[in-house]
């Protein structure tokens, strides 16, 4: 197996990089600070997992990245950096002809549960063909060649699938349709929000295999949003933990599983059953994620850490590097490595009575 | 009433059919299974191959079009009113969706009370919230005051699943379906509820029929229990979970358990796959001949497996598998 960042420069080199984002939602009660500061790195080539829970800000993190944010949201602040070649751009700064350039062409989204937004009347091949007329390729032979290709890529028969309405394909059929026309462009940057949930086992399983083999026999980042810790275990170089609208931890996939140095991502990796082997102690983290209204002082995560001392309270913990390839945002990660996480596991315990 | 000795709820060969336009479609077919005071069995399968469906007959709530779903050894659906309400009341159903199944007009507080007078366990309204509080605590939301007159917009998804478990226990249920509830859940919470409800197996004797897709949370909660696999309406492989989950024989749960992706980077890589023939799952309106399975099973032999269904039969280990290659090699055939 590869290492996790072999394949990947370290030389500063970067697909995206973002600075310091904070996005709001205007609500009834105020604002919700759905985003908070978050910045962080993507390399050519890598594959980056955004893991977290229900309202931690990782689809809203994802949506600002080409800016399809609800008129309710706002960026506050921060810079979203892409880079082609030598070529930067502030992805915020664009005009509305640059980011039509941008979306699909540089850079795919594809939702959660867009499987189920085609149009139901026209056939796949109708649909590919706008996709492509509308981002400037004409030529219909080369599209459709194109398609072929991607098709057989994603493990689908072009022949049938180009001629079928979408109530004809499954659902796992249709997300691999959704992902070669996502590539259709062959754009440097994919973001896939959710690519697995609500298919069943063995659908999933294809889709993940899919997703394995192209990222291996072509040349994209891949920033993949998801709540589901199994999926960034299987196709994740590195992991960003986020918690409250703030990535608390950034690490290669190994460091994330096997030794995080977080408290939330402690709780969040011993809350997964497993399936191989004996049953496990699972561990559930005490209390519920706060109101991102009015969230805690200090570090957010404080109300339910065991480690929380004073200065979580009232100082936030940056985001620092502690070790290669491993970020934390954590005022007490030195006490997390030395016990293993072992106060964590002992506090849910106890909390769960 | 006569009263049987294994099982305290049965399924006896139970069949269910639906009519969709002029055709029929069998949703269940000769589900047979017994679960006795105490127990679990957890129920895995993918979506569309009958899990819910057993769920709603187990819970009374839609007749078998054959066979019999038996309670206390009396087939339920030949029960007396008397007979039914005793019934209804000592299996309890909690549903997947704790945002629709909950009313939202109604507080927590008459959520609870309501089942509690109306079936004469509370004796007037004082009683009635003396038990609510209690039943409140029980399902860990404490201090129970804080939760008694709220609504449930004013809770979370996990907290209302717990009200939704509290108001199934407002009867003093024996048995307990639960469909699905905890999958709509975030990790850190679905443990803490897993976790409770088998405290009210250990402290009060609850039994399950646990509805689930997700295996690991099939063999977490069901340890100690049985799971059945499930393939278009047919239970294909049922034994003791330790054994289902790390020694499978029937080639559609090896599958099923090679396909998981797992939240440990070094196992889920390595793991070895199954590899099916197909992936499409066949439609219910045209189930293929023989077993079911056979357009997509490794194991496929002309001839035996599309020419008759194979039935259930002891492996060893309390494991019964409906395969007719695997039963040929254990030499049960």
């Amino acid at each position: 197996m590869k290492s996790a960042t072999e394949n990947v420069p370290s030389d500063g080199q970067f697909t995206l990089k973002v600075e310091d984002l904070w996005v709001t939602y205007l609500a009834e009660r105020g604002k919700v600070k759905a985003v908070r500061g978050v910045s962080f790195t993507l390399r050519p080539g890598e594959t980056l997992a955004f893991i977290g829970e229900s309202g931690c800000g990782k689809t809203t993190l994802g949506l600002s990245l080409i800016r399809l944010l609800p008129s309710t949201a706002e960026v506050e602040k921060g810079h979203i950096l892409y880079r082609r070649d030598t070529e930067v751009m502030d992805v915020l700064q664009m005009n509305d002809r640059e980011l039509r350039q941008f979306r699909w062409k540089e850079c795919a989204m594809i939702f959660q549960g867009a499987q189920n937004a085609f149009n139901p009347v026209l056939r796949i091949w109708a649909q590919v063909l706008d996709t492509a007329r509308s981002h400037g390729v004409t030529n219909k032979k080369e599209i459709r060649q194109r398609m072929e290709d991607l098709f057989r890529l994603v493990q689908l028969e072009p022949e049938r699938v180009l001629r079928a309405y979408p109530h004809q394909l499954s659902g796992g059929m249709r997300q691999r349709v959704l992902i070669a026309l996502g590539l259709l462009l062959k754009p440097p940057l994919v973001i896939l929000d959710e690519p697995t949930t609500a298919l069943d086992i063995l659908t999933q399983r294809s889709v993940i295999d899919v997703l394995r083999d192209i990222k291996e026999k072509m040349d994209f980042s891949l920033i993949l949003i998801s709540h589901d810790l199994s999926l960034a275990a299987e196709l994740a170089d590195r992991v960003a933990t986020m918690y409250a609208g703030k990535l608390v931890e950034v690490a290669n996939v190994w460091d994330t599983y096997y030794h995080p140095l977080h408290p939330y991502t402690v709780g969040l990796i011993h809350a997964v059953p497993t399936l191989a082997g004996e049953r496990e102690e699972l561990i559930s983290i005490p209390g519920s994620p706060p109101d991102l209204i009015d969230p805690p002082k200090g570090c957010a995560f404080h109300p339910r850490c065991p480690y929380a001392t004073e200065k979580c309270r009232t100082e936030e913990p940056p985001l620092i590097p502690v070790a290669q390839d491993h970020e934390v945002a954590c005022w007490h990660w030195q006490q997390v490595q030395e016990d293993g996480g072992q106060r964590m596991m002992v506090y849910s315990e106890a909390k769960a009575g | 009433m006569t009263q049987h000795t294994n099982g305290v709820l049965e399924l006896v060969h139970v069949e269910r059919t639906f009519k969709v336009g002029r055709r029929f479609v069998r949703v269940l077919d000769d589900i047979s299974f017994s679960i006795g005071k105490g127990d679990i069995l957890c129920l895995v399968g993918e979506s569309g191959c009958g899990k819910t469906t057993t769920g709603k007959i187990v819970a009374g709530l839609l007749p078998p079009t054959g066979g019999e779903i038996r309670f206390l050894g009396q087939n339920v659906w030949e029960m007396n009113k008397e007979e039914f309400r005793h019934y209804r009341r000592a299996v309890q159903i909690i549903h997947q969706d704790p945002y629709s199944s909950l009313n939202p007009t109604q507080r927590v507080s008459t959520i609870l009370t309501a089942p509690l007078l109306r079936h004469g366990i509370a004796r007037n309204h004082k009683e009635a919230k003396e038990k609510a509080l209690e039943l409140l605590r029980i399902v860990d939301l404490t201090p129970p005051e804080d939760f008694y007159n709220k609504y449930p917009h004013q809770l979370s998804g996990g907290q209302r699943q717990r009200v939704s478990v509290a108001r199934a226990l407002t009867v003093n249920p024996e048995f307990l379906v639960a469909d699905e509830a905890v999958s709509m859940l975030d990790v850190s919470i679905r443990v803490s509820l897993l976790q409770m409800l088998e405290r009210l197996r250990n402290q009060m004797g609850v039994a399950y029929l646990f509805i689930t897709h997700d295996l690991a949370v099939a063999k977490y909660f069901a340890w100690e229990g049985r799971i059945a696999v499930m393939y278009l309406g047919r239970i294909v492989e049922i034994g003791p979970t330790p054994q289902i989950i790390n020694n499978p024989r029937h080639p559609y749960t090896k599958a099923l358990l090679s396909a998981i992706p797992e939240a440990d980077p070094k196992a889920t890589r390595s793991k070895e796959r199954v590899h099916l023939r197909s992936l499409d799952v066949p439609s219910l309106l045209n189930v293929p001949s023989g077993c079911s399975f056979h357009p997509r099973c490794p194991l496929y032999e002309a001839g035996l497996c599309d020419a008759t269904v194979p039935q259930l039969v002891d492996v060893g280990d309390g494991v019964q598998v409906a395969c007719h290659v695997v039963a040929r090699e254990q030499g049960v055939a």
